[in-house]
């Protein structure tokens, strides 16, 4: 469950100031699917930042399972990120020079999983995103930018997060793929009740979704319900 | 994050760019190796100073000659170069001072020696045969020469170890044997016992002669170079020098005894000041050796703060992705711990062995002791938790956003 109140960002270069996001007000029930709409630099990953706990509000509440957000040391947010939260970061982030399953398991080396148990669960994770077998034991920067994105959504759902954040995952893909990428999702979504808070400017690929906020200039301009998802 | 798992990103960090872990790694190697050389050398010149004076025999008084000094004046040089000392004083000694053991006045000379087809330059002493119970000279073949010969003048010597080794052939017996001091032959009584030292004061590398034969043929002067006394009791020490002092004033006729123109030494002096002088030897040499040590680990620092900037974006990931301050800081510490404790392996070998060839073609004394190891691999260990410390909790502050957006 997500409650933001007034959440607002401003970022400070100097005498620079560039108000990011501003009165952010809106909830999120658990096992939604949510889209984020908006043009290029409207704001979009600067919420999915705040939202995923991994930077802070200048401004506003956030409320995140109860539990006001501005509370916990840093130690303790990372804490709940490995517990509860994926990510799909818009630029992948993967470890270079290291194969695709070690970069599938880092979260599960951080959340302290057995050695024993984690190469089953990244496995599972590159079956479930259709990334070639064969290509398991290959070095991160020897993919495709397609490729890449799988791993990236791979990693974001090897420790079964309740809360998943996808800014762009379709980006790089063809829209084939992209689809599949999104059926996937969607499955995570209506079979595990995993909260899904996607980030696009597609409106294609915001079709998916239940429902749908769009913003603008770091504010919220529409918030409906998608009446007409789509179905894989 | 479990502890294997830091051990694997520690091999794998340090193994990805292996010439720079690598060079720095020699730093650490160069520092460790040096420290444990150059405390093997102090220690080495301390053993070998200790077990000289402790050949020389207890309870020992040395008396030399000295130039008068003034009071306030430290000069006390020109051991043998005046004349203040003489056979006479060494017999009043004898003569008048209590509780003492035996007395021995000696000189002493650099000469040419000549035997056979070798000659060789060493130091010449003459002395009486109770220099033999002062000095704790014991006999290895043959035997010393005795007071008669030394009424008689006669042209007899006794050769430590190594003159015997440099003058004549291996295992020839030399006892009956001519050698020619100064142009002038004496026959050989003996050999004496080898006491290990060596440099400028071997005791092996000394010829004994008869001391009156020495002043007549040899030194041509009635002035003595040394007189060595023992004292029957430790506890008589100080009373038997100041017996002494008082009787040499009295003979030499001076009045004011800080213008004595004699030194007297004691054993416990020597001692103490060449422990002082080995320790501040070993101390300094070690000190040479702990910069280049401090120096290592700057480098080591230097490297793990490269690592950080150059990993910033994985960083960011991996805080991002949960991972907590301790995570990271332990990973990069580790890193710095890994690269000091292996060169730290490997300087305590490097080391060791550049004191074994020190010793065997430097001829330098050495000696490695547990302490210095162990002291080593904690000092290197303590280095790289002190040198990359502060690159890991850089590392563990970085802000997950602002490290996933570095370029
Ligand atoms: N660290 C920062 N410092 C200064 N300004 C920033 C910073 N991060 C983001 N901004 C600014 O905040 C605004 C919102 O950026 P944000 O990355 O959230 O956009 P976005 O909606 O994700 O765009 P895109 O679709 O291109 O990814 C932009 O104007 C951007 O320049
Ligand atoms: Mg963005």
């Amino acid at each position: 469950m997500i409650e933001c109140r007034n959440l607002s960002k401003i970022y400070r270069n100097g005498d620079n100031e560039t108000v990011a996001l501003s009165g952010a007000t809106f909830s999120v029930v658990d096992g939604e699917f949510l889209a984020i709409m908006g043009p290029s630099g409207s704001g979009k990953s600067t919420l999915m930042n705040i939202l995923g706990l991994l930077d802070s509000p200048s401004g506003g509440r956030y409320i995140l399972d109860g539990k006001d957000i501005s509370k916990y040391s840093e130690d303790e947010l990372a804490d709940i990120r490995i517990r509860k939260i994926g990510f799909v970061f818009q630029s992948f982030n993967l470890l270079p020079r290291t194969s695709v399953i070690r970069n599938v398991m880092l979260p599960l080396v951080y959340e302290g999983v057995p050695r024993s148990g984690r190469r089953a669960l990244a496995e599972a994770a590159l079956r479930a995103v259709e990334f070639p077998e064969d290509r398991w034991e290959h070095l991160s920067n020897q993919l495709s930018g397609g490729q890449m994105q799988r791993v990236a959504i791979a990693r974001a759902l090897v420790n079964n997060p309740s809360l998943v954040f996808a800014d762009e995952p379709t980006g790089n893909l063809d829209t084939k793929t992209g689809e599949r990428v999104m059926a996937a999702l969607r499955k995570l979504n209506r079979e595990k009740g995993h909260t899904i808070i996607l980030i696009t400017h597609e409106s294609e690929i915001a079709g998916y979704a239940d429902r749908i906020i769009t913003i603008r200039d770091g504010g919220i301009v529409s918030d409906l319900q998608n009446t007409a998802v789509h179905t894989v | 994050m479990l502890f294997s798992d830091i051990i694997l990103e520690t091999y794998i960090a340090l193994t990805t760019n292996k010439a720079r872990s690598g060079l720095t790694m020699l730093g650490i190697v160069i520092g460790i190796g040096s420290v444990i050389a150059m405390i093997a050398v102090g220690q080495g010149a301390q053993q070998s100073v200790q077990s000289r004076i402790q050949s020389i025999g207890s309870n020992l008084l040395m008396i030399r000659p000295g130039f008068a000094r003034s009071p306030g004046q430290n000069v006390s040089q020109g051991q043998g170069s005046s004349t203040s000392l003489t056979l006479e004083d060494a017999e009043a000694i004898r003569a008048d001072v209590p509780s003492l053991g035996a007395v021995a006045p000696s000189v002493a000379g650099n000469y040419q020696v000549i035997a056979g087809g070798s000659n060789t330059r060493t130091s010449v002493t003459g002395t009486l045969p109770a220099y033999m119970n002062v000095r704790n000279i014991s006999i290895e073949s043959g035997s010393f020469f005795t007071d008669l010969h030394d009424a008689r003048r006669s042209k007899v010597a006794v050769i430590g170890p190594d003159v015997r080794d440099e003058l004549f052939p291996e295992g020839e017996e030399v006892a009956g044997k001519k050698i020619r001091i100064k142009g002038i032959d004496f026959t050989v009584l003996g050999v004496t016992e080898s006491k290990g030292g060596s440099g400028m004061d071997n005791s092996d590398d000394v010829i004994y002669v008869p001391l009156s034969t020495a002043i007549q043929y040899l030194t041509g002067t009635e002035s003595i170079s040394m007189i060595s006394v023992t004292v029957a009791d430790q506890e008589q020490m100080d009373a038997a020098s100041a017996a002494i002092r008082e009787l040499l004033l009295e003979r030499h006729d001076i009045a004011d005894s800080s213008s004595a123109d004699f030194r007297i030494m004691n054993q416990a002096d020597i001692v103490e000041t060449a422990s002082s002088v080995t320790e501040t030897f070993t101390l300094l040499l070690g000190a040479v050796a702990g910069i280049s040590l401090l120096v290592g680990g700057i480098g080591i620092m230097n490297m793990m703060l490269t690592t950080v900037t150059e990993r910033t974006r994985e960083i960011g990931l991996r805080k991002a992705i949960g991972a907590k301050r301790r995570d990271i800081s332990r990973q990069f510490l580790s890193e710095s711990v890994a690269l000091t404790f292996l060169g730290g392996v490997v300087g305590v070998v490097a080391g060791w062995g550049a004191a074994a060839l020190l010793t065997r073609f430097g001829g330098v004394a050495t000696s490695v002791s547990g302490i210095s190891v162990v002291l080593a691999f904690g000092v290197s260990a303590v280095i790289g938790i002190i040198f990359g410390y502060y690159p890991a909790r850089r590392a563990a502050r970085l802000n997950p956003i602002e490290a996933l957006r570095y370029e």
